[in-house]
């Protein structure tokens, strides 16, 4: 059980001594006055895993609420497009409020109420886990501040509307870059100074320990779900599994039963933006060195001077200079391979989807269907790959419209 | 490889205290606080954004600091995403980033106001990115050779610490540790076993910035970290004016006074920080 798969890599010296590491990233490198915070939400997060009434209420509402199981979907007509490997779709978009988002927010949403906190706290980029906060708080009774970038502020208006319908309080970052990064930090501000009251609800595999833990526990009901689905469909494991990666939690989220079934190729696809040779790019596993931000040793796109560097994406939920440490590890292991795709290539792939196989995606998303082809053609017509399709697109037509010359 | 080798490492078991290869408050810092005590005051510790308002300003200002009555200095090393600071340090911050301030610019201050014969004891606050970047055992080297005393990393708890505090120990630079009205007993331990210098107690549950009024509960908590700790207590976060000051003497060894410093260069015309800066010493100082 203890981390040990990446000790030979070489961790932080002394590092032993702390808790949450996969290989040697990870950690919890955050002020004092939350580590008690960090402390209480190890014990009580142990304990829930083995709660059976939990478990169950979660099971419930993932059924009832969000509906699952969602599908897996055989794309027979993107598989004919590609001309290679059968592509499968596990179909996150059908999901609660259209992404993966809600899995996270429910299971983290129960924690909370279990430790007796009332107000909660979010971050968001595109928008997608604050209206996943918001509803699991509207339905839990819980308060809500959600801290989004007054850039995404602007460019997601639809998503700020819904979740002041919801009855969440957003709260718009004018600091730093005024993106994803800049609400996270704030976001963990008013935790810090709020702590005794507040929990800070995270949107993905990223943040000090135990959140890459808990949010990637909450996620891993998208693979266990697809291992079963391939089995009984497929009638057996697929033979490459494609997700995207800005944090990372829809890929840790389908990854992680799959991390044991060797035969099991396992492509992290990050966002390449304008190209990764330009500069402006999100790809932080492809082109970032490991560094310290919100609370974790991970890959991080900085500077010479340890400086971060602002990400860009087309997809507001992937433009985030950092990853999920667990991802960085399964990097250095070889276990996952992470490949990068621009803005341009995720548009075409967003086009596909829409007229191969009637479904729009998230643009997100749209960067595992454009990797996903490349990775068809790779194998055959035997062979078979799971994409997550982790969201839905309906948020991004502002967008997709504008960057194709189209007036809305 | 199986699937539990991915698991997360369990909570590991903190390891013995270093072992006391000399003294806790060796050093200019432990000496300059000593001194202080003696003279029967409270130590005040002031605060310079590097590169704020703009490059140069720090070496100009630090003296003027020192003049007027503050004991130590806390050089604010820029960072992109300063977590634990309020709205003032992540302006300064902002501004001195803008101006291209790096960690090797905030060691060219240290060594600059060595060559002006500054001897006060002089301190980083320091996000641990811009250290690790630099890599720990450079950044102690070169910080030593420049004159640096001691290193304040807000974001670094002392479970992440063991790398740093390796390549800090032969350097002399003293790491100072955060505890704050939120730390558990078992973790008062904790930082007292690593720390040297002093303790730094922030004194609220948020993040840094001028408060209207300190915590009503600041004595017990003070009370309650001396339990723990032989070493200097020095009080941050809110410390902003005179009275504040006045409530601390009897309470701990030295105040912090950051924000208040960078707002009131922020509502000053550049020409009159330093006499400004004099002036706000000096009337700290006659509450210490």
């Amino acid at each position: 059980m203890a981390g040990i798969a990446g000790a030979s890599i070489g961790r932080p010296a002394l590092a032993r001594e702390a808790a949450g590491y996969f290989g040697r990233y990870g950690g919890q490198y955050v002020p004092e006055t939350i580590m008690p915070a960090l402390a209480q939400l190890v014990a009580a997060y142990e304990q829930t895993k083995h709660d059976p009434a939990f478990q169950h209420e979660l099971a419930e509402l993932s059924r009832h609420y969000v509906g699952r199981p969602t599908p897996l979907y055989h794309a027979t007509k993107l598989t004919a497009e590609a001309g290679g490997a059968q592509i499968y779709l596990k179909r996150e978009d059908l999901a609660h409020t259209g992404a993966h988002k809600i899995n996270n927010a429910l299971g983290q949403g129960l924690l909370a109420r279990r430790i007796g906190r009332r107000r909660i706290v979010a971050e968001t980029g595109a928008g997608q886990h604050g209206v996943a906060t918001a509803t699991v708080c509207a339905m839990l009774d819980l308060e809500c501040v959600v801290y989004m970038g007054e850039e995404d502020v602007r460019r997601q208006s639809l998503n700020v509307f819904r979740m002041k319908l919801l009855g969440a309080e957003v709260r718009s970052v004018t600091s730093g870059s005024r993106t994803l990064k800049d609400a996270i930090n704030e976001a963990f501000r008013d935790w810090v100074t709020n702590v005794e009251t507040t929990y800070y609800l995270i949107g993905s595999v990223v943040g000090p320990h135990p959140y890459p833990t808990i949010v990637r526990d909450f996620q891993s009901v998208i693979g266990h779900e697809a291992r079963a689905q391939a089995l009984d469909q497929i009638g057996d494991l697929p033979t490459a599994v494609v997700a995207c990666v800005g944090g990372g939690s829809n890929a840790m989220g389908i990854f992680h039963a799959f991390v044991g079934d060797r035969e099991v190729e396992l492509i992290g696809v990050e966002a390449a933006g304008h190209g990764v040779e330009s500069g402006k790019h999100a790809a932080t596993l492809v082109a970032g060195r490991p560094g310290v931000l919100h609370g974790a040793r991970s890959y991080l796109l900085q500077d010479e001077n340890g400086q971060v560097i602002e990400a860009h994406s087309i997809s507001a939920g992937l433009d985030y200079p950092g990853v999920g440490p667990e991802h960085s590890h399964l990097k250095d292991l070889g276990r996952a391979r992470y490949v990068a795709v621009t803005d341009t290539q995720a548009l075409e792939g967003f086009q596909l989807l829409c007229r191969t196989e009637g479904i729009i995606p998230a643009l997100e998303s749209a960067h595992a269907i454009a990797a996903c082809i490349d990775v068809a053609r790779r194998f055959s017509a035997g062979d078979s790959i799971v994409v997550n399709l982790s969201g839905r697109g309906d948020k991004d037509m502002g967008t997709v419209a504008s960057t194709l010359g189209v007036a809305l | 490889m199986n699937s539990e080798e991915l698991e997360v490492a369990e909570p590991g078991v903190c390891p013995q205290p270093r072992a006391a290869g000399g003294s806790k408050t060796a050093g200019r810092i432990g000496e300059t606080l000593a001194r202080v005590k003696a003279e029967g005051r409270l130590a005040l510790i002031g605060w310079q954004t590097v590169g704020f308002p703009e490059p140069g300003a720090a070496e100009r200002l630090v003296p003027a600091l020192l003049e007027g009555g503050f004991d130590l200095i806390e050089l604010g090393v820029p960072f992109s995403d300063p977590q634990a600071d309020g709205a003032t340090v992540q302006h300064a911050s902002h501004v001195a980033l803008q101006h291209g301030t790096t960690l090797r610019d905030c060691l060219r201050t240290v060594r600059n106001l060595r060559k002006a014969s500054v001897a006060a004891p002089l301190l980083f606050m320091s996000y641990y990115n811009p250290v690790l970047a630099m890599g720990v055992e450079r950044f102690a080297g070169e910080a030593a050779s420049a004159g640096l005393d001691g290193l304040i990393v807000p974001d670094l708890p002392p479970e992440e610490a063991g790398e740093l505090l390796e390549a800090l120990e032969p350097a002399g630079i003293d790491p100072i540790f955060l505890v704050a009205p939120t730390s558990t007993d078992d973790r008062l331990e904790r930082v007292a076993e690593r720390a040297r210098g002093f303790v730094y107690c922030v004194s609220l549950t948020g993040v840094t910035g001028a408060r209207q009024e300190l915590s009503a509960s600041l004595p017990d908590y003070l009370a309650r970290v001396r339990r723990f700790t032989d070493l200097p207590l020095a009080v941050g976060f809110g410390i902003s004016r005179p009275e504040h000051v006045a409530v601390l003497r009897g309470r701990a060894d030295a105040a912090v006074v950051g924000s208040a410093i960078i707002d009131l260069m922020t509502k000053t015309p550049r020409d009159e920080h330093a006499v400004r800066l004099r002036e706000f010493a000096a009337s700290l100082r006659a509450a210490a």
